[in-house]
């Protein structure tokens, strides 16, 4: 997708800017019942548009990315441009500063359409507890594009941009990825700079590329994937740009089945999950089962953890600098008592509150400090996986899109579907999830390759291999722009 | 019955780099509102710390300079409360991995106070109330901070008193900080309780909060000790409270009572990696550690015969004691200009501040030249005193003000022929001495000076006079 918009740059088959007004004209046709995009940025895009027109008409050669037009998730901090996280207490902040990724793919000239819809401060599956309601799978608008990163899986399953970034604190870039038949890669933790991605849990978040083909995941985490100084548990990239070995052969790659991931998963989605496991056998690649009983302690580890830090992390909303503020009080700690209840919505309280509950003195020790120790346990359980194979396969979720509103009405029973996504957060893990098949609905089923910690190259080689000899897989819907 | 004082401080001292703890912002005092800022120290969303390496060497520093030891693995941790001067609703410190622990500081008495620990951690910004409204200004938010903790050892507020001026004097000799309490770079809390001399239990303590003065900290120490054995003595109970001291009335009044404290809810912060220090980074460290001022004095008084008064006065400040090392360089007798220090000179710095500088127009080498034509017997104590106070004045050197002809001693013939001249010239001040009034050579001294224009020694000129009457 990326190289084909890239080829009709260069060759002048279509220029940037009616390249940019295709996409706005689209988003202006469908965002309406998709919801994908709380914020749409005609004139920037247009602007970087004609700069890119420029610099092809002199002759100048262009990057890949330059001039492809693409979307940012609402919590990747953009300097001037409204950023919220789809909370109302964000509403009106606008940051002054970039955030490190956005910083990265300005300069190499990407044209950002517009910011993306999310779960509010990207606590949810189905992008519903957004403060402007959730996104529409471009499969089944009854559907929900999943969550938290709804809006980019909406956008680019969509069509209405070419790619997005997205951010993972437990399966937030695979999960509605997975639902939307695209492709979504999390990065390993420090591959990629969270500064500038507004919090939700500082020790599992990471930014990630979420497109529709995985040359394009590949493309576009070569181009975000750096060590940043102004991050300190940035690494950045190890190993080889990814894009140069996506296409390899994958003969002889061991592929690793743990049983655990497969436990309750919905039959149409194991199904499909064991095709693919029969496409990478007849692509010469070995197949080895084993069990990772570690994986049981995952959910609650997560969500210990995840509230926890979030309860830190959103402390400092309090309506004195910026954003939202209670417009009736008595005294400063009255509003910010206000200001908190009236901008945050009910998963964001639910979560503060459980977080602040886990961390408080005489409930430490038997929430946190063991929710830290199992987490230990769960990065050991993954460290002897890895021995014996090159990539884990599992399903991404183990059921297709929710229906709107199914997500909410339950929250409880919600987190329970992130039992397949949250593992590689937990272990700072790499992993790509690719759609590998479609339910009785014609929903779309995903499934998630998950690799050792900086072996992105490898996991998106082995996806790529996938891509190739399951192209059915992939899917446009009807939204959208046609190249 | 009798009482004893038993209180432990919590010292925060801010360390003076020239960047703030987690961003390149400035440490400097002052500024605008606002104007030291940007988007990492006020917290914006998003925005992540990066912890400044030099806090870290600072704060070993300070750790080997009160005998800690220093941690190879320390890590950061948020304590978490809601405060409109704290913009990330946490404060970056350490919990339970402090970087330096189990130190001391001995004071003159002999008793070492323990220091229980000493961590890193960032200020908080300032509330300003002005027109009926209250302001939040973040210029000293993200200003590093070292928090020096002491086990409950001091049993007497002269010990409190000795232990911040020498903490005080470590912290400014090393060059971490100013430690102006004035200025909020150094700022006490203080833990205070009492109990029946001979006893061995603690009593309940009690908290009193930021003092920005010595004479305060004393103060409010000895109001509290009162206050504690009255509540005892009156049949009641101390409750544990934290307190503020209230400079006017000179009282301590209640903050917040023990079922108030925040349940701050420490955890490890996931920003900031793990903070290792090596054996050979605490040995370059120690290496480059000046001289402290305890080892200073004992030199001064052991080595150079100084007076342990004088040695004080010269060690308080290390500019002072750097100033006199440099000017006895060389010289036999460092008492003399160790005198004219602490006489001619500390006269024309009058400030503590202009002391810590101590900028004087008279280097240490000038001083070291007029010293050594002392002992080389070639000027007089007497002159050289006039001299000093000429090169005070103007900072040239002592030549511009000796002459060539004033240089160099009397030899004993030249001496003879002076005294005998001034015997012969007053004759009444000779009968006066022989009737027995002493102070009649005086004045014949007096005239022998003059005739050698203060070259002659004063104390040879009295005893060849004593024995030229004599005669």
């Amino acid at each position: 997708m990326i190289k084909k918009i890239h080829d009709m740059l260069v060759s002048k088959e279509a220029s940037c800017t009616e390249l940019t007004e295709k996409y706005l004209t689209e988003i202006e046709n469908s965002n309406g019942e998709l919801n994908a995009y709380v914020n749409v940025t005609p004139d920037a895009a247009l602007a970087q548009a004609a700069k890119v027109d420029a610099k092809i008409a002199s002759g100048e050669e262009i990057g890949m990315l330059e001039g492809v037009p693409m979307t940012l998730k609402d919590n990747i901090s953009t300097k001037g441009i409204e950023t919220t996280c789809c909370s109302k207490i964000l509403t009106g902040y606008k940051p002054i500063y970039n955030a490190t990724v956005w910083e990265k793919l300005e300069r190499d000239g990407a044209v950002l359409l517009g910011k993306t819809n999310m779960d509010e401060f990207a606590m949810g599956s189905s992008s519903e507890t957004s403060y402007f309601g959730g996104s529409a799978n471009p499969f089944n608008t009854k559907h929900c594009a999943g969550g938290s990163s709804g809006g980019v899986a909406s956008a680019v399953g969509g069509d209405i941009a070419a790619y997005g970034l997205g951010s993972d604190t437990g399966g937030s870039i695979r999960q509605p990825a997975s639902f939307c038949g695209i492709v979504g890669l999390k990065p390993t933790y420090g591959a990629v700079s969270r500064y500038g991605l507004i919090a939700y849990a500082s020790s599992l978040d990471q930014i990630g590329p979420i497109t529709k083909t995985v040359e394009d995941a590949a493309i576009v985490y070569d181009a975000i994937s750096d060590y940043d100084p102004k991050d300190s548990t940035s690494q950045g990239r190890i190993g080889a740009m990814s894009f140069d070995t996506v296409n390899n052969d994958i003969k002889g790659m061991r592929v690793g089945i743990a049983r655990e991931y497969l436990d309750g998963v919905r039959d149409d989605v194991k199904e499909a999950v064991l095709g693919a496991v029969k496409v990478y056998e007849s692509l010469g690649a070995d197949v080895v089962y084993f069990d990772m009983p570690a994986l049981k302690f995952a959910l609650p580890v997560y969500y210990i953890i995840a509230c926890a830090e979030a309860s830190s992390n959103l402390g400092r909303y309090d309506g004195i600098r910026y954003g939202f503020k209670a417009e009736h009080y008595n005294g400063t700690h009255d509003m910010m008592c206000r200001t908190r209840s009236e901008g945050f919505g009910e998963e964001v309280k639910r979560r503060i509150l459980l977080g602040t509950y886990v961390l408080s003195a005489g409930y430490y020790d038997a929430y946190y400090k063991k929710a830290q120790n199992l987490r230990g346990t769960i990065v050991k359980a993954f460290d002897d996986a890895f021995r014996n194979c090159d990539f884990i396969l599992a399903p991404t979720v183990p059921m297709t899109a929710f229906e709107m509103g199914h997500a909410v009405s339950d929250p409880v029973e919600t987190y329970l579907t992130d039992i397949c996504t949250v593992p590689v957060n937990i272990a700072g893990l790499p992993a790509v999830s690719v759609p590998c098949g479609f339910n009785a609905n014609g929903m779309p089923i995903g499934m998630q390759l998950i690799g050792n910690k900086f072996t992105e190259a490898k996991i998106l080689n082995a996806a790529r291999a996938y891509e190739k000899a399951a192209p059915e897989n992939f899917k446009d819907t009807k939204w959208g722009v046609k190249l | 019955m009798k009482y004893e004082l038993v209180s432990g401080f919590e010292t925060h001292v801010e360390l003076s780099t020239n960047t703030k703890i987690f961003c390149s912002c400035t440490t400097a005092f002052g500024g605008e509102p606002n104007t030291h800022c940007c988007p990492v120290c006020i917290g914006l969303p998003g925005t992540l710390p990066k912890l400044n390496r030099q806090v870290v060497r600072y704060a070993i520093m300070a750790g080997l300079a009160t005998n800690c030891e220093i941690a190879e693995v320390a890590k950061m941790d948020r304590k978490n409360y809601c405060y409109p001067d704290l913009p990330k609703a946490y404060q970056i410190s350490e919990y339970d991995k402090p970087l330096c622990e189990h130190g001391y500081i001995q004071l003159s008495n002999g008793r070492k106070i323990r220091i229980l620990r000493i961590h890193i951690e960032e200020d908080a910004g300032k509330l300003i109330h002005a027109h009926g409204d209250t302001y939040v200004d973040y210029n000293r938010g993200g200003v590093p901070l070292i928090e020096i903790v002491t086990e409950p050892d001091f049993r007497s507020v002269d010990e409190a008193r000795e232990y911040v001026e020498r903490l005080q004097q470590i912290m400014r000799y090393i060059g971490v900080s100013d430690c102006r309490m004035e200025e909020g770079s150094m700022r006490c809390d203080v833990n205070i309780s009492v109990r029946p001399e001979g006893s061995e239990e603690l009593g309940t303590r009690t908290e009193i909060k930021n003092m920005n003065s010595i004479n305060n900290i004393v103060k409010a120490m000895e109001y509290e000790f009162e206050r504690q054995v009255d509540v005892i003595e009156s049949g009641g109970k101390v409750i544990q409270e934290t307190l503020r001291y209230d400079d006017a009335s000179g009282t301590t009044s209640s903050m917040r009572g023990k079922e108030d404290a925040n349940d701050y809810r420490y955890f490890r912060d996931p920003d900031l990696v793990t903070i290792l220090t090596s054996r050979e980074e605490v040995e370059e460290i120690r290496s480059i550690l000046p001289e402290l001022p305890a080892v200073k004095q004992s030199r001064y008084t052991d080595d150079y015969g100084i007076p342990e008064k004088d040695a004080q006065l010269l060690t308080k400040y290390r500019k002072v004691s750097e100033y006199f090392d440099e000017a006895i360089k060389g010289l036999d007798n460092p008492k003399t200009a160790a005198n004219f220090i602490i006489g001619s000179i500390f006269r024309r710095v009058e400030t503590e501040k202009d002391k810590e500088t101590f900028d004087v127009p008279v280097s240490p080498a000038q001083l070291n030249e007029l010293v050594k034509l002392i002992e080389d017997k070639k000027i007089q104590n007497n002159l050289a005193k006039k001299t000093l106070e000429k090169m005070l004045d103007t900072g040239k050197s002592c030549t511009e003000f000796i002459d060539e002809s004033d240089l160099g001693g009397v030899d004993d013939g030249a001496l003879e022929e002076m005294c005998r001249k001034a015997i012969e010239s007053n004759p009444n001040a000779v009968s006066d001495y022989r009737g027995g009034k002493e102070k009649a050579l005086m004045s014949l001294l007096g005239n022998v000076m003059k005739q050698s224009r203060g070259k002659a020694d004063a104390v040879a000129v009295k005893t060849k006079l004593i024995e030229l009457i004599a005669e």
